[in-house]
């Protein structure tokens, strides 16, 4: 967490949303009650927590809400096509002499749920079937024994095991979920007394074709979600989904303002990227007494009926409020206090859109894309290739049967498969480079020469188009590191962001080259090869702690080098001062990184230096 | 699974409605390309496509839908290469389906894509047969790609170029089967996910960028119908079935003014123009703008290419044109903006 580490410890969060507070353990349950009554329509749930008691408690709480009978799957996060869509049954059809079809996971879950282990592991190539299964409620796999359209009509359970902030699921797949709950830091009970039981949920199915959202209340949702930055036109259809399964669950045959609000709560604010601009008179004081009246203390008791613990508006303005912004209310009041500050700064969240394309372990030869089929016999750890194993095989059947036949006496029904027959399936795995530029932002006069050098680093971003490499962008100055670009191949991004750099404040190069450290080691965990630009006149006057101390800082720079140099990862310091720097090249040696002056380093000699550094 | 949603129910996104259309009325335009943000309805508009094409008629009988008419002289089945003695006789007779809008789903077999051996024939009977795949299915319709950017390469390239050519040459197993193959590519995506390779950008006809809607009312609309036609789809269907046979209509009439619309000297002039100024490679560029700007002009009801059909058309025959410069991405279609603008000052 590059972010968390540069802040500091002033920010314990608290709010509302604080994310260990009682009332996430009411969301979880009252989502998992609307998510039981209308799988489908509500897409599913991510419910990001590791495994412990309370995803326990929580799964228990929602199994005892479905029906008997009702299928259920888990998915484990590297499934193969073969199991997701259908295909061949290898026993079945080497048994039985003609093809046997098995079926895929993705029709065994139709009309129930789908649960994905270690959804922030899923990769793009199975998110998209996925995505495209929730999104008509049916496939046609076109494979080999799955060559029929089949029902998909399920709910999603996302179980998503990130620890990181990057570490999340595919957001595409996020995106068609209505619910999206964090009980990764929470702690306290694990009661279900008070929530919606297996026959309300029942009852409330009966019920829910004909619930229904009024015209005022939905233009009140789609003007919630446009207020809150949700670009997506897919969340404000899911709200009010939700919202109509509140009104069923509560026996409404409209929905009202509160199954609005707990719409808004639930499926809006996790997806919210910025604050609306507060109306002018009230603007200063309303969001700050709101947080000090409001402290984290010890949650309300958990009797109460999660829908109508709606957040209270503050009683003295609520006339005035439209049903847009009673709504809007109602989803703030769930974000985390550090988020919505962040929000209220004006910082525009960027979507978490490349969040969790996680690369596999590179050693694996049964994961990544398949590339093609080749003959031979499959070695441990390699996949067999059935159905192109069988079409080989079948050419001969008549022949090998009647040989067989003429060996043993009897007639041999068995599909005869031999050693010549066999294909495997090859896979590409992407060893991919990411290239990290660290660029230092700060006062020292540093960012005048990065814009020099603007020229270089467009041919290097360039050339990572062409590799279909990713870039990161690691950015310092004053006391903070921050990971303005997580890993992408979004080069538009990057150099958007690059260009739009203010620069100015101290140089807190150690925690920079920590940062930097930290996030080529997950790279390289994530079956990447990191490459390590940082672009730096060497001038460290930020210590670790954020205190300006220019001695200290440059000790420290050095020693963070040094350990970063023990990671071995690729690496190129590129000298931004006007003239070359004794510093700065002590640093790239204790980087053990290569050293570039920019005065000298023109396009090709900075795109040849990165090339060498990365052994391309 | 129920009717998909009506196409003329869906709210705004013209430039991908027009592409589109420009698409069924001459397949020959090259394939979409629509790329956008996520939840924008992309895929929802090229399934709302399948229900308003003009209904084809086929060969009874034949995998690789023939025209009974003109049974593509390629058509193992119709022309009766030896495969099948008895297909040409049965080329007089025809039916009549809808034309086929296929979805490749990712995760397609390259065997179902192009077609195999077929399994079930060859285990039990032994029997050396070849089984059609997409691509046969696809012939005289649409071939979807939703996610186009995460297909295999592999495949990617072999649809194109079969896309191309119009036919599927497969030679594998033993097997050496030829058969028509001409559809209308189209693909769709978001382009972080991962981008398209440049070298497949331009092989696309025509390309379309798709937004999410920015203000109020258009996404109050979009929801409200999304949610009546969710509540009750049949009743939906008849609310917009006149709208539906409306854009029909247009379509066929389309496909029968086309070979009328005129291309005068001055419209050839204005496409090069327009391709010099906006420096896009090579000479595909003029020639599709060429083609969607008389499409576009048949879809109108005019009967020559007036400045107005290439001005409206050319952003999404050219914006995958340009000289491609990898780190402006969203400038493309202010670059065509621009140029247009300079031509047409001129």
């Amino acid at each position: 967490m590059i972010e968390a580490a540069a802040l500091t410890a002033d920010d314990a969060s608290a709010g509302d949303g604080d994310p260990a507070s009682e009332r996430v353990w009411a969301d979880a349950l009252t989502a998992a009650a609307l998510l039981a009554l209308d799988p489908s329509g509500c897409g599913g749930l991510r419910l990001r927590a590791g495994p412990g008691p309370a995803r326990d408690s929580w799964m228990t709480y929602l199994s005892a809400l479905i029906p008997a009978g009702t299928p259920v799957r888990r998915m484990p996060s590297g499934i193969g096509d073969e199991r997701l869509l259908g295909g061949l049954d290898l026993a079945a059809t080497l048994k039985a002499g003609r093809p046997i079809a098995m079926r895929g996971m993705l029709a065994e879950a139709d009309g129930g749920l789908l649960i994905a282990a270690m959804a922030e592991r899923l990769g793009g190539e199975t998110a998209a079937k996925l995505s495209l299964a929730l999104d008509r409620g049916a496939v046609r796999p076109e494979r080999t024994g799955a060559a029929e359209e089949v029902s998909t009509r399920f709910g999603l359970i996302l179980l998503d095991e990130g620890i990181e902030e990057e570490e999340a699921p595919p957001e595409a797949l996020i995106d068609r979920l209505a619910f999206s709950i964090d009980l990764s830091a929470y702690r306290g009970p694990l009661e279900t007394d008070g929530f919606p039981l297996p026959e309300e949920i029942e009852a409330a199915r009966e019920r829910l074709s004909a619930a229904s959202v009024g015209d005022e209340a939905m233009r009140a949702l789609v003007g919630a979600a446009l207020a809150l930055g949700v670009a997506s036109a897919r969340a404000p259809i899911l709200a009010l989904r939700v919202a109509r399964a509140a009104a069923a669950l509560d026996g409404r045959p409209e929905a009202s303002m509160d199954d609005c609000a707990l719409a808004a709560r639930l499926v809006l604010a996790p997806r919210a990227t910025r604050l609306p601009a507060p109306p002018e008179d009230q603007q200063e004081e309303e969001p700050e007494d709101r947080q000090e009246e409001e402290p984290p203390e010890p949650p309300e008791d958990p009797d109460q009926d999660p829908p109508s613990e709606e957040p209270e508006p503050p009683p003295d303005e609520s006339e005035a409020k439209t049903p847009e912004e009673i709504l809007v209310e109602a989803a703030q009041a769930a974000l985390p206090r550090d988020l919505l500050e962040r929000m209220r700064a004006g910082v525009k969240l960027r979507s978490p859109a490349s969040a969790g394309r996680k690369g596999e372990i590179a050693r694996s030869l049964t994961r990544g894309r398949p590339i093609g089929v080749r003959p031979g016999a499959p070695r441990p750890g390699q996949r067999l290739n059935v159905v192109e194993t069988l079409r080989n095989a079948a050419p001969w059947q008549p022949l090998r049967r009647r040989e067989r036949g003429e060996e043993t006496g009897e007639a041999a029904t068995r599909v005869e498969v031999r050693k010549d027959d066999f294909r495997i399936t090859r896979f590409k795995r992407a060893r991919e480079t990411c290239t990290v530029f660290v660029v230092d932002a700060s006062g020292s006069s540093a960012f005048n020469r990065l814009a020099e050098a603007k020229g270089a680093v467009e041919l290097l971003l360039a050339e990572c188009y062409s590799r279909r490499d990713q870039v990161a962008l690691i950015t310092f100055a004053g006391k903070t590191v921050d990971l303005a670009l997580p890993p992408t191949r979004s080069l538009a991004r990057a150099k958007k962001l690059l260009a739009g750099l203010p620069g100015g404040g101290g140089t807190p190069l150690a925690a920079a080259i920590d940062a930097a450290g930290e996030l080529a080691g997950k790279l390289a965990r994530a079956g990447r090869t990191p490459a390590i630009v940082l672009m730096t006149d060497g001038r460290a006057n930020i210590a670790r702690d954020g205190a300006g101390d220019p001695p200290r800082a440059a000790e420290e720079s050095l020693s963070a080098a040094r350990s970063f140099a023990a990671q071995g990862h690729a690496a190129l310091l590129v000298d931004i001062s006007p003239r070359p720097r004794e510093n700065a090249q002590a640093l790239a040696g204790a980087l053990k990184a290569r050293y570039l002056p920019l005065p000298r380093a023109d396009a090709r000699r900075l795109n040849d230096a990165v090339r060498g550094a990365t052994g391309r | 699974m129920s009717a998909p949603f009506p196409f003329s129910a869906i709210v705004g996104q013209d430039e991908m409605k027009r592409a589109l259309l420009i698409a069924a009325v001459d397949p020959h335009v090259g394939g979409v390309l629509a790329f956008g943000d996520r939840g924008t309805g992309k895929s929802t508009t090229v399934r709302a496509l399948a229900a308003l094409l003009p209904q084809i008629k086929v060969v009874e009988g034949c995998p690789y839908n023939c025209d009974p008419e003109r049974p593509s002289p390629l058509c193992p089945h119709c022309e009766g290469d030896g495969t099948t003695p008895e297909g040409a006789k049965k080329a007089s007779k025809g039916r009549r389906i809808s034309a086929p809008v296929i979805d490749l789903p990712l995760g397609a077999t390259e065997d179902r894509v192009v077609g195999a051996l077929d399994l079930e024939r060859a285990l039990t009977r032994g029997e050396k047969a070849f089984e059609p795949g997409l691509l046969a299915r696809a012939n005289r319709g649409f071939l979807y790609i939703d996610e186009v950017n995460l297909l295999e390469d592999h495949l990617v390239d072999l649809l194109l170029d079969v896309a191309a050519s119009g036919e599927n040459l497969v030679e594998r197993e033993g097997l050496s089967v030829r058969h028509p193959a001409r559809f209308v590519l189209i693909g769709s995506g978001n382009p972080e996910e991962g981008e398209l390779r440049p070298q497949l950008l331009d092989r696309f006809g025509l390309s379309v960028e798709v937004t999410t809607p920015n203000d109020l009312e258009t996404r109050v609309e979009v929801v409200r119908r999304r949610d009546a036609y969710e509540r009750d789809p049949s009743a939906f269907h008849e609310r917009w079935a006149k709208e539906e046979a409306k854009i029909r209509r247009r379509i066929e009439r389309a496909r029968r003014l086309i070979g009328e619309v005129e291309a005068p000297e001055a419209a050839y002039r204005r496409a090069s123009e327009i391709c010099m100024a906006l420096d896009t490679d090579g000479l595909r560029g003029e020639l599709t703008l060429i083609r969607a700007a008389r499409a576009s002009a048949a879809l109108d009801g005019k009967k020559t290419i007036e400045d107005e059909s290439l001005r409206a058309v050319a952003p999404m025959a050219l914006r995958h044109r340009l000289r491609r410069d990898p780190l402006d991405e969203a400038g493309s279609a202010v670059r065509v903006e621009r140029g247009l603008g300079e031509v047409f000052a001129a």
